[in-house]
């Protein structure tokens, strides 16, 4: 079926408006995002780690979900979605449920990449037939933007604060996804806010109508945290995807395609120079932390287009 | 017809386990771990059981797993003991707030550190707080039997709270005794099904859970589990007198043993009711009036009927398996003296920490603790905590 964002943005929203995000939070435009995957007629229950996404769409008395929603606590999401798929299939096993449900699970950076991710590994690695969905914004924006394990290197957080003495976070950013294909289950992608959503949309769709486990890592930009002015958000993703500072790519039943090939790689400093949380790298006598970026970069790449068997 | 059997602990409650075949169980074997879900798993192998059955990365992740399982709509239930236990603790709290039935049976042993995988009641006197309610066995066949009644006083519509079936690890867990096994089919029936009336798999009503929740409501939040706590109490007795008629084994919020005109009285829980109980007699062969009271239920804390077991007594002894570190003694001790001010009772009293990391606990240990109280009623002095059965350092009397 050809992609059409008209039709696809046409379907019933299942995140309702209301909810208290950020205004142009790339969190919640990521949710909206992967939910637009689901068939219009087809049921989810929806898990979330304690997050942005978790305070600001489900407040006593009030829920923004259409859908069943769960949120237990920071670290879990994976183990609480995993017991939500295991009381459906005791459910179906004993005839009390005719209905077919998808499970969808979202968590930010912090609840993903660090806390969460014990609860994650276990969830995938048992072949719980659900949906882990990141939505990166490379820090913990809930709690006042500090830094994880997602925070790429030289950003400026409140836990990696810049000054005479440091330049920002000393550490690269840890490289989840691949550490999801290497869970050798059967989908795995990464992605961002593209054009006309297509490829966040399609990578959605085969995540949640692949059976088994899959793992999608949405990069979600957030403005106060990265400190760019909110109407730039898709300059800001345009960015990571053609310096392939985040390069857009799956991995179906362990075959890694590459989604998409910038014509002219761009540097590093046409992503960085649109944030705030990087500011201090621009300053000429830091164009060697720039050039270490860049290194780390260029090596990520060519080891991801060796295993897209590009190289 | 029910029949005669010798379990373990441990095999009783993975009997029991059997038996209600819950829709989930979440098993981790942290260390210390019991053998419970080593049976299930074997009764699952074997087509035993229908339970879905999943083995979660850590006990976080056991009790997570239950919590989104009986968010759901099913009967979901674990096993675990001490620093599993503690390692739940987090999520204990949410299954308790989110008023979630999750049956739990806990083997208690204790808390590291130093790591020790034997007896004692730390492990579940740290989670004492969580809003789960809390039955107390002193044998295999307690534990059995409070397995059996478990799911009846959770998923009442009064209470709606999640439960632990404690039990002493290794003491009971892994003793081998006699025991009176109900058949499956009285175990079903008196079990029941689980219906809730809110799941997130209503296909009729999508349902969230799990808000987060302004100063605005939180408190009231926090009430309606209190009050579901309190009529607890009257659920826990109900469910036992049903379980009384039915199988002739009766239980109540605590057991009374030998109170009637008792003078000096010890106050305990599990396992170590059974040595009790035999210097208590041996003491009223003498012509000592000795007693013992048991509780079955720590949450609820039965305040009245604690009150009223203990009218009479001149003197009595508190013994905790557990040390809060206040300097002022263990969890029970505290709680019985508040119940005994309650009840107007100025009984001398003294709170004894005890079997801690396994320490034997002998009936010699309970004559200690009776000849105590004695001198007290004499007008001796008496501690008003310290440590019972301990090497060299005076048992930390503090005077």
């Amino acid at each position: 079926m050809t992609y059409n964002l008209r039709d696809i943005a046409g379907r019933p929203e299942r995140l309702a408006p209301g909810h208290r995000m950020c205004a142009g939070c790339g969190g919640a435009i990521a949710v909206r995002g992967v939910l637009r995957a689901l068939q219009p007629g087809d049921k989810a229950v929806v898990t979330a780690a304690t997050g942005c996404l978790e305070v600001s769409t489900c407040m006593y008395p009030h829920t923004a979900w259409e859908d069943s929603f769960i949120h237990n606590a920071f670290e879990n999401a994976g183990a609480t979605c995993s017991g939500v798929e295991a009381a459906y299939r005791a459910m179906k096993k004993k005839g009390r449920l005719a209905e077919t449900y998808k499970f969808i699970a979202f968590g930010g950076d912090g609840g993903t990449y660090d806390i969460g991710f014990q609860s994650l590994s276990g969830a995938m690695e048992r072949g719980t037939d659900m949906v882990y969905v990141c939505y990166d914004n490379e820090a913990y924006m809930n709690t006042g933007i500090q830094r994880s394990s997602a925070t790429p290197r030289y950003a400026d957080t409140t836990t990696t604060a810049t000054g005479s003495e440091s330049a920002g976070k000393v550490q690269f950013k840890k490289d989840l996804t691949r550490i999801m294909a290497e869970h050798h289950i059967p989908y795995v992608a990464q992605t961002t806010f593209t054009g006309n959503f297509r490829d966040l949309h399609e990578k959605a769709e085969k995540a949640i109508y692949t059976p088994g486990p899959a793992f999608l890592n949405v990069m979600a930009p957030c403005p106060r945290g990265w400190r760019y002015e909110t109407p730039e958000i898709m300059q800001v993703c345009k960015a990571a995807v053609e310096t392939c500072v985040w390069p857009l790519y799956e991995v179906i039943d362990g075959r890694w395609v590459l989604s998409y090939e910038p014509k002219q790689k761009l540097p590093v400093e046409e992503y960085l120079k649109l944030q705030g949380r990087f500011k201090h790298l621009l300053r000429p006598d830091n164009a060697a932390l720039v050039a270490q970026i860049q290194a780390d970069v260029d090596k990520r790449w060519q080891e991801l287009l060796t295993l897209c068997g590009q190289n | 017809m029910p029949k005669q059997d010798r379990l373990s602990g441990n095999e009783a409650v993975a009997f029991a386990l059997r038996q209600i075949d819950p829709d989930v169980i979440a098993a981790f074997p942290i260390t210390p771990s019991t053998e419970i879900h080593q049976y299930v798993s074997l009764f699952k192998a074997n087509g035993e059981m229908t339970t879905e059955f999943v083995t979660v990365e850590s006990e976080h992740s056991a009790m997570s797993t239950c919590v989104g399982a009986q968010t759901a709509g099913v009967r979901a239930m674990t096993a675990t003991s001490s620093c599993g236990l503690a390692l739940m603790h987090e999520v204990l709290y949410i299954a308790a707030s989110s008023r979630l039935p999750i049956v739990v049976a806990v083997v208690n042993r204790a808390l590291s550190g130093p790591i020790n995988i034997n007896n004692d009641h730390s492990d579940s006197m740290g989670s004492r707080d969580a809003g789960w309610i809390q039955l107390y066995s002193e044998n295999a066949q307690e534990a059995y039997d409070n397995m059996l009644m478990a799911h009846r006083i959770a998923e009442h519509p009064d209470v709606c709270l999640p439960v632990m079936v404690c039990q002493d690890g290794f003491i009971t867990s892994h003793a081998v005794e006699n025991i009176t096994l109900e058949d499956d089919a009285f175990v079903k029936a008196f079990v029941g099904e689980y219906r809730p009336a809110k799941y997130l798999l209503n296909p009729a009503e999508a349902l969230s859970v799990g808000p987060y929740d302004f100063p605005a409501y939180y408190m009231e939040h926090k009430m309606l589990q209190t009050l579901a706590m309190e009529r607890a109490e009257a659920v826990i007795e109900a469910v036992a007198a049903d379980f009384g008629r039915a199988t002739g084994r009766h239980y109540g919020l605590l057991e009374a043993y030998r109170m009637e005109d008792a003078e000096l009285a010890v106050v305990l829980m599990s396992s170590s009711a059974g040595t009790g109980k035999v210097a208590v007699d041996r003491l009223r062969a003498q012509g000592k009036k000795a007693g013992l009271v048991k509780l079955r239920s720590f949450r609820p804390f039965p305040a009245a009927a604690v009150g009223k077991a203990l009218a009479g007594v001149r003197a009595v002894g508190i013994m905790d398996k557990a040390d809060s570190f206040s300097a002022f003694g263990g969890p029970l001790g505290a709680e019985v003296r508040a119940a005994m001010y309650e009840a107007g009772l100025r009984a001398k009293a003294a709170n004894y920490v005890y079997g801690l990391g396994g320490r034997d606990v002998r009936v010699e240990d309970f004559y200690e603790v009776f000849a105590e109280l004695e001198k007290a009623t004499d007008g001796g002095k008496i501690p008003a905590h310290r440590y019972l059965g301990v090497r060299g350092l005076e048992g930390g009397a503090k005077q």
